[in-house]
């Protein structure tokens, strides 16, 4: 019997693992670090399956291959299917148009942001994408695993094995041994807690930098993100990226002034040149690495992706090297 | 033909390499265009060689690479993050920038020239970011800078050249200095006004980066800075208030 082994227990390796098992195969997975925690970069991501707000800035891929995101999911874990609110301060509104000029599946929206979001005072303008989902990061990858222990799988608390055969390799950056022009991109987040403000979905302020949004996590608390940085030091925030983010939960309501910092994400996003993913086969091993900041996004696209090269040896359009 | 510390460019283009939707992206747009020099930006991307995948990707282009002070507003900062440039790049070229102003990103001037003269002592070529000041511009050079960089309008604006008497009279005032606008360039209209005017070279980075498409404004961007570079060159006739007719009229039967 075939046992396929994944390498990497992130979202990649538990979105792979969750769907080969879920085509029949048998699968183990090898993480030193063991079950999802603060140590895989997935562990910071928003958690926002917003296919149409990233092709604004992405390729055309994001957006298509991503819009399958939200079905995979549902079938794992909790998804929030309230859509995305983009709302620029006065002085953006040009960059609001813009905005609205690259993507497609919003509806503009005036007064009725005050219906959508009442906490979000003195915001008249916005795109409202109503397609589009969340949920919450953490328990996603919680869920996989205990849905992939369930099923039978084993979990190995260990470096896999050299000789492995059938491995998937989802070690994220940590690849780069054999990817080589894998590259990082830092980001920064916070957790805050403000059961003063209310919101219901992710809403994103833009900003000529980075695309800084807020999402809810229930209770009041609420993630808050991120910078982008062509930068591989992960050890801390920067001043400066710390007061981007409040600045921006400030602006979208002053009772963000009294919310309490309950944690700071710094992490690295494994991304190739084009910030696509990418499938490579070499040596009969399968790499599957470089979902930048599109984790939850495109992790669905692919694990289908590796089962379709793992299971039936046909290529889907991420696979871009098949050296068997 | 002007040369920038010795070196000739291969064209009047400098594109910065922030804000692109993905690096392979911003290598296209350098390819395709054809663009001689690149701006990048050290302050962000932090010290102790944490942005040397990304560098890397930029030295691997083959264009002249411009360090940038980005993101700097004291003089210190400046000097620091100029000395980092030069041990990463191994490039003695300086983008010289003082943020003096937060709204409007204008630089301070004042600092500016301190700043320069320090470098310059230190051995460095600086290509100082300034107004379109020609008090300025004075010191500057006294300061031992050799290229002054003045801004067309505010960083990332995409207004154009907000101040184009100024801009002509800072080319008449210093005709033999190497000239270029830097900032505020939105459209190829405004690159082609700047070489119109008689700039040596046209710097910007917002308008290409963040356009739908990239590639296809850096070249279009590469476009105007030729035809306005041939344009000037070739002598520009003067305009006038009234038409005048570019053929003959004697001798037709216009008066029917």
């Amino acid at each position: 019997m075939t046992v396929y082994s994944v390498i990497g227990a992130g979202v990649a390796g538990l979105a792979v693992a969750s769907e080969l098992v879920a085509r029949g195969a048998t699968v183990q997975v090898f993480d030193p670090s063991g079950p999802p925690g603060a140590h895989g970069c997935s562990w910071w991501a928003g958690g926002m399956l917003a296919p149409w707000c990233e092709y604004e800035n992405a390729e055309e891929p994001v957006l298509r291959l991503g819009q399958d995101a939200i079905r995979w999911w549902q079938t794992r874990t909790e998804v929030t299917h309230r859509g995305t609110l983009v709302v620029a301060g006065r002085r953006d509104l040009p960059d609001l148009r813009r905005f609205a000029r690259r993507t497609e599946g919003f509806q503009e929206v005036g007064a009725q942001i005050a219906t959508l979001e009442p906490d979000l005072p003195g915001y008249g303008q916005g795109l409202f994408f109503e397609g589009e989902a969340h949920l919450d990061p953490r328990r996603a990858l919680m869920d996989l695993y205990n849905g992939l222990i369930d099923s039978g799988v084993t979990f190995h608390k260990t470096v896999a094995p050299a000789s492995l055969d059938n491995a998937i390799d989802c070690r994220g950056l940590h690849a780069r041994d054999v990817l080589t022009d894998l590259r990082g991109v830092k980001g920064e987040m916070l957790v805050i807690r403000c059961p003063d403000v209310s919101l219901t979905r992710p809403v994103r302020l833009l900003h000529p930098r980075m695309p800084l949004y807020i999402v809810p996590r229930g209770d009041g608390v609420y993630m808050l993100g991120a910078t982008m940085i062509e930068s591989e030091d992960s050890s801390r925030i920067t001043a400066r990226s710390m007061l981007e983010l409040l600045s921006a939960a400030y602006a979208l309501n002053p009772a963000f002034g009294e919310a309490e910092v309950l944690e700071i994400g710094v992490d690295l996003r494994p991304a190739f040149a084009d910030n696509l993913p990418r499938i490579r086969r070499r040596a009969g091993r399968i790499y599957a690495n470089g979902l930048y900041r599109h984790g939850y996004l495109l992790a669905p696209a692919l694990a289908c992706g590796v089962a379709d090269l793992a299971l039936n040896n046909t290529h889907s359009e991420m696979v871009d090297e098949d050296r068997t | 033909m002007k040369t920038f510390y010795g070196t000739a460019l291969p064209n009047p283009l400098m594109l910065g390499t922030a804000q692109y939707p993905s690096p392979a992206i911003l290598e296209q747009a350098f390819r395709q265009s054809g663009a001689g020099v690149a701006t990048v930006s050290l302050r962000r991307e932090g010290a102790g060689g944490a942005g040397a995948a990304f560098w890397q990707m930029i030295q691997d282009l083959g264009v002249l690479i411009l360090p940038n002070t980005a993101g700097c507003h004291t003089v210190k900062e400046a000097v620091t993050t100029a000395h980092m440039a030069r041990e990463v790049f191994d490039t003695k070229w300086i983008k010289l920038e003082l943020i003096g102003h937060t709204d409007s990103l204008q630089p301070d001037v004042f600092q500016l020239v301190e700043a320069a003269k320090i470098l310059t002592e230190d051995g460095f070529e600086v290509f100082p970011y300034t107004t379109e000041d020609l008090i300025v511009a004075e010191r500057l050079l006294a300061a031992g800078c050799e290229v002054l960089m003045p801004w067309g309008a505010p960083i990332g604006s995409g207004r154009g050249l907000n101040n184009p008497y100024a801009l002509r009279a800072m080319r008449a005032e210093f005709p033999e200095v190497p000239l270029v606008v830097d900032a505020g360039v939105g459209l190829p209209s405004h690159a082609a006004h700047a070489m119109e005017l008689g700039f040596d070279a046209v710097l910007l980075n917002t308008a290409v980066a963040r356009a739908g498409d990239p590639i296809a404004m850096a070249q279009a961007m590469m476009g105007a800075v030729r035809a306005g570079k041939l344009a000037h060159d070739a002598d520009p006739i003067e305009a006038r208030d009234m038409a005048e007719a570019s053929t003959p009229v004697i001798g037709k039967a216009f008066l029917t």
